[in-house]
C-alpha cells in the first residue's frame, strides 16, 4: 500500500512540473518571435519586448561570475587547504553555513545601503552584480570545497614528495584536478543568480528602463523583474508577454543546469 | 622569494574567506543601525504589540504583528504541503525504488528547486489561484492559500532531498536486524529508519520553514499587500517580505521613516532565520558526530 502512495507521492511533484511548464508554454509560445527578443518595453503589450531586460540580465551575469567566481574560489582553497582547526576556522565554517540561509531579500537589503548609499553606485548594474554575488558566495564556497575534497590525496602526496610547494601543488594538482567540480558548483550558483528578483529590486533595479546598460554604473532591468512587472499589470496581453518571458528565462536556467550536470557527470568519471 | 609569495598566496585566500565575516557584520550592522533610528522615533512596544501595520498611509500604525501573522500562516500553508509529501517521497526513494528508479527521478525533483521563484509566483496567481477559486468560490483573487501550496511545492525537493540523504546514511546493519526479527518493509521504514534518521529529517524541515518564511516573489505576487492580523486563508494578507518589496518599488526617500520601516521588518525576518539555521547547523554537526 505505502509503495503505491510513495510512488504516488514522488510523481506528483514531477507531474507538477510538467503541467506547470505546460501551461506556460501554451499561454506564451505564440508570443516568442524575433520582435519580442530586440524590442524595447512598451506601454501596449504587442509592442513590448525583452531586450533591455535579456541585456541587463546578461550583464548581471558576466559582473557576478568576474566578481563571485576568484572570491570564492579563493576562499574554498583556504578552507580546505590552508585552515588548522582552530577557533577562526570554525567559525568561518558555522558562519557560511548560515549566510547560505540568510533570505536572499536582506542581502538586497544589505547591498542598498552598503553599495548604493554609502559607496555611492546609485542602483547601478554594478550594484547588483556586487549583491548577487555575496548572496552566491556560500554557495561557491561550499562547491569548491566539495571538489577539492575529492581529490585523492595520493595526488597531493606525489607532488610535495616531487618537492612542490603548498601553493604549486594547488595551482597545478589540486585545481587542475577539482576544476570540474568546481565549475559545476559556480555554474549552478549563477543559474540561481540569474533567477534572482527580491534583492536586485530591493537594490532598486527598475521595472522599466528605456535603453539596456552600456556599463557598469548605468541603471538597469532584468528578466525576472520584467515578469514580475508584467504579472502585476492587469492587461491579458501583458501576461501572455510574461509567459513567453518565463519561457526565456526558464530556458537560460535548464541550459545552465544542464551544463552543470554534464560537467559534473564528466568529471566524476575521472576518479572511476 | 618562494616564500615570500607563497605567504601573499595565503593571506590573499585568507583574505577572501573572511570577506564573508564581514557579509555577517554588515548585514547586522545595516539592519540594527537603521532598525536603531527606527526605533527613534516609534515605540518599540507599539512595534510588538499594535495590530496594524500601515506606514504608508496617512494614519501611520507601525504593529508587525500583521506581517508576521501574514508570514507565518503562508509558510504553515506550505509546510503542510510539502512535510507529507516530501517525507513520503524521501521514504519511497530511499526504502522501496529501484535504484535506477531513483537516479532519474532524483534529479527532476532537484529542477522543482531551480526554477525562479517569479516563475512560481506566476503559476499561483494565474493557475492555482483560478483552480481553486471553482472550488472555493470566495476565494480572493489574491490569497494566502495558493501562494502558500506553490511555496510548499517549491520547497517539497528541500525536505526531501536532505532526507533522504539522511535516511540513506543509515547503516545496513539496522535493516537486516530489523528484518531478521520478522519486521515488514513498511515497520522498518518507519519504526526502525526514520527514528535513526530523525536528526538529517529534523534539519531538512527547520531549513524548509526557514526557505519558506525567507520567500519573496511568489508571496509578493500571489498573497496580496494588504497587512491584516487574520488565519483566513482566503483573503489577501502581506509578508515581511512582500512588505519590503512594496515599500523598494515605490517612491520612497532615503532616510524617512517609510525607508526604515523596511529594515526594522527585515531584522525581524533575519532574526527568524538566523535562529532556524542555527538550531539546524548544531543538530547536523552532531548528528556527524555519531556517524563518524
Amino acid at each position: 500500500m505505502f509503495k503505491f502512495w510513495g510512488i504516488f507521492c514522488t510523481l506528483i511533484g514531477v507531474v507538477l512540473l510538467v503541467i506547470f511548464i505546460g501551461n506556460i508554454i501554451i499561454d506564451g509560445i505564440s508570443r516568442i518571435n524575433w520582435d519580442f527578443i530586440i524590442d524595447l518595453p512598451s506601454r501596449k503589450p504587442e509592442n513590448s519586448g525583452i531586450y533591455t531586460a535579456l541585456m541587463g540580465s546578461i550583464w548581471i551575469l558576466l559582473l557576478t561570475t568576474v566578481i563571485a567566481f576568484p572570491v570564492g574560489v579563493a576562499a574554498g582553497i583556504y578552507l580546505e587547504e590552508y585552515s588548522k582547526k582552530n577557533k577562526l576556522s570554525g567559525l568561518l565554517e558555522i558562519n557560511i553555513s548560515n549566510l547560505a540561509g540568510v533570505p536572499s531579500i536582506i542581502y538586497g537589503l544589505l547591498g542598498l545601503e552598503v553599495f548604493v548609499r554609502i559607496m555611492g553606485l546609485g542602483p547601478s548594474v554594478l550594484a547588483g552584480s556586487l549583491t548577487l554575488s555575496l548572496l552566491i558566495l556560500p554557495i561557491v564556497i561550499v562547491a569548491t570545497r566539495e571538489a577539492i575534497k575529492a581529490v585523492p590525496s595520493s595526488i597531493k602526496d606525489a607532488s610535495y614528495a616531487l618537492g612542490a610547494s603548498k601553493w604549486q601543488t594547488i595551482w597545478h594538482q589540486i585545481l587542475p584536478a577539482s576544476g570540474g567540480g568546481i565549475l559545476t558548483g559556480v555554474i549552478l550558483a549563477l543559474s540561481r543568480a540569474v533567477g534572482e528578483t527580491a534583492p536586485l529590486i530591493v537594490v532598486g533595479a527598475l521595472a522599466y528602463v528605456p535603453f539596456a546598460p552600456q556599463g557598469p554604473l548605468d541603471e538597469f532591468s532584468v528578466l525576472p523583474i520584467q515578469i514580475f512587472n508584467w504579472i502585476s499589470r492587469p492587461q491579458a496581453g501583458f501576461i501572455e508577454n510574461a509567459a513567453a518571458a518565463i519561457i526565456i528565462l526558464l530556458g537560460i536556467t535548464f541550459i545552465m543546469n544542464g551544463v552543470a550536470v554534464y560537467f559534473r557527470n564528466k568529471w566524476q568519471k575521472k576518479w572511476k | 622569494m618562494q616564500k615570500i609569495k607563497e605567504l601573499v598566496i595565503e593571506r590573499t585566500l585568507l583574505a577572501s574567506s573572511l570577506i564573508t565575516i564581514a557579509v555577517t557584520i554588515g548585514i547586522v550592522l545595516v539592519l540594527s543601525i537603521e532598525t536603531f533610528r527606527f526605533f527613534g522615533e516609534v515605540s518599540i512596544v507599539d512595534f510588538f504589540t499594535d495590530t496594524q501595520w500601515t506606514p504608508l498611509f496617512t494614519e501611520k500604525h507601525f504593529g508587525i504583528l500583521p506581517l508576521l501573522s501574514g508570514t507565518l500562516l503562508t509558510s504553515f500553508i506550505a509546510i503542510l504541503v510539502a512535510l507529507p509529501i516530501g517525507l513520503t517521497i524521501s521514504i519511497y526513494l530511499s526504502e522501496y525504488a529501484p535504484r535506477s528508479f531513483r537516479k532519474t527521478i532524483k534529479p527532476l525533483l532537484e529542477l522543482l528547486a531551480s526554477i525562479p521563484t517569479v516563475v512560481y509566483g506566476f503559476f499561483a496567481l494565474i493557475v492555482v489561484t483560478p483552480f481553486l477559486q471553482q472550488i472555493i468560490p470566495s476565494l480572493s483573487g489574491f490569497n494566502s492559500l495558493s501562494a502558500g501550496i506553490v511555496m510548499g511545492i517549491m520547497i517539497i525537493p528541500y525536505i526531501s532531498s536532505i532526507s533522504e540523504d539522511a535516511m540513506h546514511a543509515v547503516p545496513r546493519s539496522l535493516r537486516e536486524a530489523s528484518f531478521g526479527m520478522g519486521a515488514t518493509k513498511l515497520q522498518t521504514a518507519f519504526k526502525v529508519i526514520v527514528p535513526a534518521g530523525s536528526s538529517g529529517i529534523i534539519v531538512s524541515i527547520i531549513l524548509a520553514i526557514s526557505r519558506a518564511i525567507g520567500e519573496t516573489m511568489i508571496v509578493a505576487i500571489a498573497a496580496g499587500q494588504q497587512p491584516r492580523l487574520t488565519l483566513d486563508p482566503t483573503v489577501p494578507v502581506e509578508t515581511i517580505t512582500a512588505y519590503i518589496v512594496q515599500v523598494s518599488l515605490g517612491d520612497v526617500q532615503h532616510g524617512s521613516l517609510e525607508y526604515r520601516t523596511i529594515f526594522a521588518a527585515g531584522i525581524t525576518l533575519f532574526v527568524f532565520t538566523f535562529l532556524l539555521n542555527t538550531i539546524s547547523y548544531r543538530i547536523r554537526k552532531k548528528y556527524q558526530e555519531k556517524y563518524e
